[in-house]
């Protein structure tokens, strides 16, 4: 027995995590979500805001992040919509762009009284990292010209007098690693003093830590992070538990589902490394290791 | 010599000490941020010249026929393909802002051939990479997570924490801990809400004597409102409570997150900041110019 677990094929493992991601999957196992005092503090950065206001919103990760950022994404588009705050969206990875497009259909979908152009607009992506945000802070209309769809920022009635970033009354970087909310930490929040939240894939959170409470003044950290948002959001907001929003392309409890293939899947990795150490402590006793 | 030498050197200099007087002269922010503009143009070039090299290292893989050279031609097949159709827009339909022109459409556009090939080739594999990364972790940390020295066991007992703490699974291991709530709930209904308004504030730090709870300071509480905001506080606020609520994993693990990562964390970051700014001196200066090429 020892034997076979010792020379254990790998394979094995990867049917055994296929599993503990799959059964999850389709059962729809969900375990009850905790909501953590950062995943309040974000929640509570938009909601104190004053109706109306002005949020940076910016989507710096790609397909490959998708799975753990998306959620996060649309929950935080609910949220200033619901909150009719005006959206500039906006990002800093070239594959950034169809999640904003996707974050306008929502919007056009599930809030067709906000119209583009006066409660959102997207400026899309512009390479250069930091130099981008760099000359955001200062003059605005230097770098861009038009949004994302090719109009004049003069003609459009919210960039018209948009000067720069530092009228924004709240930053949002939804980061999947460089250019990211490190970047905007450096080069926004910290020199024109905005305030920021984030939301970042898991491996990210921990470099972040050290920025809160000043100038971070939240974070979200991955899957967990957006699933205790998500349910302070349907808390507040009581219509995102129907079946219309639970069940529409980007449901409103994306991040919930998605905890119930982490929570097998991470108490199947305890218990390989349970299991590797138990063979190791024999084998040592064994004058094998 | 002038043009290979002094002019870079200078260059470096100049706009190194504007990037650095950007962040204490604000007159000078607007010379900054043109400074920054000229950077993405540089970058933008800097674009054409990574395309290049790939061409060039994948043709020659392909001319010498060398282990794997197919691979080299579907990623130049799927690099030209994608190119040409994002860069002349095919198939782009007209928006409502430009019904005439199709130029207009946004660059991944919903139904265009540029959207298929992002939508059904580029999210999926994407995806499926980041996706394999369960199955590998999962076998290494079988074979190789092991606790050999103290080193090594600090490292497995703090991943145990955070793993479980992350999950449902951390609340649900330790579940028989105290909480607030657990506590609230041993007392009759009709207390319920006032010793969960105290507990909270006790749990936030809030002194006993600066407790108010409907607008009442504790100063004013009478009866048996005085007597169950000292129980509470004596509880919440005690050792026993503290040391037993601060064991369940949700909680060990917010402790680890925001002490000793925190503090590693600054003490890396300050160290790196400094390392950057000896470097950018010494490249300001001139003091460092291998920047300039190898017989510099």
């Amino acid at each position: 027995m020892l034997n076979l677990l010792r020379n254990l094929d790998r394979r094995l493992i990867f049917l055994i995590m296929g599993l503990a991601v799959a059964i999850p999957v389709l059962m729809r196992f969900e375990p009850p979500s905790e909501v953590t005092m950062m995943d309040q503090n974000v929640f509570d950065a938009v909601q104190d805001l004053p109706d109306g206001s002005r949020v940076l919103l910016s989507f710096d990760f790609d397909p490959g992040s998708q799975g753990e950022l998306l959620p996060m994404a649309m929950s935080f588009t609910r949220h200033l919509a619901e909150k009719k705050h005006k959206i500039y969206f906006m990002c800093l990875w070239p594959l950034g762009e169809p999640f904003i497009e996707d974050a306008m259909k929502l919007l056009q979908e599930e809030y067709p009284h906000l119209k583009y152009g006066t409660d959102y607009v997207s400026f899309g992506y512009k390479p250069g990292g930091e130099a981008v945000i760099k000359n955001i802070i200062v003059d605005w209309k230097q770098l861009f010209i038009t949004d994302s769809r090719k109009q004049d920022l003069k003609e459009i009635p919210m960039t018209m007098k948009l000067k720069s970033a530092k009228s924004m009354d709240l930053l949002i970087s939804i980061s999947a690693g460089d250019p990211g909310t490190k970047q905007w930490i450096q080069y926004a929040a910290t020199p024109a003093k905005l305030p920021m939240v984030s939301g970042c894939t898991g491996v990210q959170a921990p470099l972040f830590y050290p920025y809160i409470p000043d100038p971070l003044s939240g974070l979200l950290a991955a899957i967990k992070g957006a699933a205790g948002y998500e349910k302070i959001m349907s808390e507040h907001y009581p219509d995102l538990k129907t079946p219309a929003f639970v069940k529409s392309r980007f449901s409103s409890t994306a991040a919930q589902q998605r905890m119930g293939p982490q929570f097998v899947a991470h108490l199947l990795m305890v218990a390989l490394i349970l299991l590797g150490n138990v063979i190791f402590f024999i084998d040592r006793s064994q004058g094998n290791a | 010599m002038i043009a290979k030498r002094t002019i870079p050197l200078f260059i470096a200099a100049l706009v190194g000490v504007l990037m650095i007087a950007t962040y204490f002269v604000p007159y000078t922010e607007k010379w900054g941020a043109d400074a920054m503009e000229m950077f993405i143009i540089l970058a933008a070039a800097a674009m054409v010249l990574g395309a290049g090299n790939l061409l060039l290292l994948n043709l020659s893989k392909i001319s010498n026929r060398q282990p794997g050279w197919g691979y080299a031609g579907i990623t130049l097949t799927a690099f030209f393909v994608t190119l040409i159709i994002g860069l002349f827009k095919i198939g782009a339909m007209p928006t409502s802002s430009a019904a005439t022109n199709a130029w207009t459409a946004p660059v991944v556009q919903e139904g265009s051939p540029f959207w298929w090939i992002y939508k059904y080739g580029l999210v999926p594999l994407t995806a499926t990479m980041f996706a394999m990364l369960a199955f590998y972790i999962a076998s290494a940390a079988f074979r190789a997570f092991r606790a050999k020295n103290v080193e090594a066991t600090l490292l497995l007992g703090t991943a145990f924490i955070v793993l479980l703490g992350q999950v449902y699974a951390g609340v649900w291991l330790t579940d028989f801990l105290p909480t607030l709530e657990s506590y609230v709930a041993g007392f009759p209904a009709a207390s319920q809400e006032f010793v969960l308004a105290v507990g909270m504030q006790v749990k936030a730090g809030v002194p006993l004597t600066d407790v108010v709870v409907g607008g009442v300071a504790y100063a004013n509480m009478v009866g048996e409102h005085h007597a169950l905001a000292i129980e509470t506080n004596n509880y919440i606020g005690g050792w026993w409570y503290q040391l037993l609520n601060g064991l369940r994993l949700e909680n060990l693990t917010q402790v680890i997150l925001d002490v000793p990562q925190k503090a590693g964390n600054r003490a890396i970051m300050i160290g790196i900041a400094l390392g950057i700014v000896s470097t950018s001196l010494k490249v300001i200066l001139g003091v460092d110019r291998s920047y300039l090429g190898s017989a510099d």
